[in-house]
């Protein structure tokens, strides 16, 4: 896929402007990210990759806006964001589910605080239950369902309330081998129907070079942007392909650095 | 078997029994129960021990249960006891609910210590003072089942919503929830299994208490009973009316554990 989304919406959906971000007490602060200015196009999936303890997540937790910036601004379809808000869709490692609800409540419970009116909104379930192919898991609770089935469930969870930007925080790093390429190839069919525009966190450089548009490589703690590379793959991938490997082996190579630089 | 705790109850416990003879089982009990209660009075008369008042068999005191029963004393005595702790209770419940639900950290800072030094302090001992203050009629009674409940219901509530799960609270706050509805849609619900756990030992301590504030100047309810038994050396009376106290309690567990299961079925959906 390239940059802008269907009908040309191009433009940037996400403005990172210079944050900052220390934690701890003035004077013994510790910084996690330094100086990091990017931009997220509408429609593209952007992958931060780099290895943990980056502060890769600190700054999707940043843009989702549950903790504040340092210094530095971050706007979101050109309007400073101030806290949490239904424009940004959140996913996250741990899925979140409400326990209490069943799947299609868990669906529902985004739409159902817009207001969105009942019949609506079930259309709105059976879509992205089908999406995730759980619709026949709707009147299940989420302690009765596997790792790799609640994750589909939150994912539909973010896109059955519209947001306009997705953030996924190592979604499927919690899961299995086997069950995390799935997952892999069922978001990537979503987004090539779907075109959201997706911030999607992993230190898993096959998982980048598997879904993302462009990739940002962090480097280790403090984080920064040490290179951004953009992924000229067909929509569908092969994970096979020379193409792939190519780019899979020249990312590990800037990865690796980083790697290096924090065993030291 | 199809969670996580389902397994591990299995690996710890092995398979669950059938419901048949899971139920089997207790009826046994209760039955060896009153065989051995029955054996050992049967005991006391036949080897001449001790005065065979003292220990009166299980059909002995049955009966007299079932006599009160008949004559429509033990009613009233019932009536007394449960209005006493349904209205002490709800007080307790309401203000342990009422205070601990919207505690946020202000409140929190404030209160909890002073719950917290009061605590310690075992209900009974407040009794008398409590019949100082406000006399030795319904109200001191109701007062002293509110004043016994509210404290551990209070901390169980504070506790429950100051340690829901912050990443649900995320989730919801980026799905649009805020305020009133991110409170009643997922810190309420989040917070519900602790707070009946505390609704749970509440109702179990109003049954604690209200036999010994029955015990002084009461003129009806089953703590009377027992005590008037004393005076008048009826032990069948003192034992039958402990046995209803104790089937009374059954009961109001037995009303909180359906709340449970109604309100906290996803934590066990029934497996399909």
């Amino acid at each position: 896929m390239t940059m802008a989304g269907p009908g040309g919406a191009g433009g940037a959906r996400v403005q990172i402007e210079g944050v900052h971000k220390a934690f701890g007490l003035d004077g013994r602060s510790t910084p996690a990210l330094i100086d990091v200015s990017l931009e997220v196009q509408a429609g593209e999936l952007l992958c931060l990759l780099g290895p943990s303890g980056c502060g890769k997540s600190t700054l999707l937790n940043i843009v989702a806006g549950f903790i504040p910036p340092t210094r530095g601004r971050v706007r979101v379809d050109g309007a400073p964001i101030a806290g949490p808000g239904p424009e940004r869709g959140v996913v996250f490692q741990e899925y979140a589910l409400f326990p209490w609800l069943t799947v299609a409540q868990n669906v529902e419970f985004g739409p159902r605080l817009m207001g969105v009116p009942a019949a609506r909104r079930r259309e709105v379930v059976a879509r992205y239950l089908d999406m995730v192919g759980l619709r026949e898991h709707a009147t299940k609770f989420p302690v009765q369902l596997s790792g790799g089935m609640k994750q589909r469930v939150a994912i539909a969870r973010a896109l059955a309330n519209n947001p306009s930007i997705v953030l996924m925080d190592e979604p499927f790093g919690a899961l299995d081998a086997q069950t995390r390429e799935v997952m892999q190839e069922e978001l990537s069919r979503i987004q090539r129907v779907e075109h959201k525009t997706i911030v999607f966190v992993t230190h898993s450089i096959r998982e980048a070079v598997y879904l993302a548009d462009r990739i940002v490589v962090m480097t280790s703690s403090p984080g920064r942007v040490k290179d951004v590379f953009t992924i000229k793959l067909p929509d569908a991938r092969d994970r096979f392909a020379a193409e792939f490997t190519r780019y899979e082996s020249e990312i590990t190579r800037v990865v690796k650095e980083e790697v290096a630089k924090v065993r030291e | 078997m199809s969670t996580v705790t389902d397994l591990v109850q299995w690996g710890l416990r092995g398979a669950p029994l059938p419901r048949r003879r899971a139920l089997a089982l207790r009826l046994g009990a209760v039955l060896a129960f009153l065989g051995l209660w029955s054996l050992a009075s049967g005991l006391v008369v036949l080897l001449g021990l001790f005065n065979p008042i003292f220990l009166a068999g299980p059909w002995r005191v049955l009966g007299k249960v079932a006599a009160l029963a008949v004559n429509g004393l033990l009613w009233g005595h019932v009536a007394a006891t449960l209005e006493r702790v349904a209205v002490g209770f709800a007080t307790g419940a309401v203000l342990a609910l009422g205070l601990g639900l919207p505690a946020g950290r202000l409140v929190r800072n404030v209160l909890e210590p002073i719950v917290e030094i009061l605590r310690p302090v075992p209900p009974l001992a407040m009794l008398p003072l409590f019949i100082v203050w406000v006399g030795i009629g319904e109200t001191s009674k109701i007062a002293f089942i509110t004043y016994a409940t509210f404290f551990p219901m209070f901390l169980t509530t504070v506790h429950a919503v100051q340690h829901v799960d912050p990443l649900l609270l995320r989730a919801a706050t980026s799905l649009g929830a805020r305020r009133a509805r991110l409170f009643f849609r997922v810190v309420l619900p989040a917070a519900l299994p602790e707070i009946l756990t505390g609704i749970r030992l509440g109702v179990a301590l109003s049954f604690f208490v209200i036999v010994i504030s029955e015990f002084i100047g009461a003129e009806e309810g089953l703590g009377y009973l027992i005590n008037d038994g004393r005076n008048f050396f009826l032990v069948e009376q003192m034992l039958g009316a402990a046995i209803v106290l104790g089937f009374l309690g059954y009961g109001g567990n037995g009303l909180v554990v359906l709340l449970e299961r109604r309100w906290l079925r996803w934590e066990r959906p029934p497996t399909s």
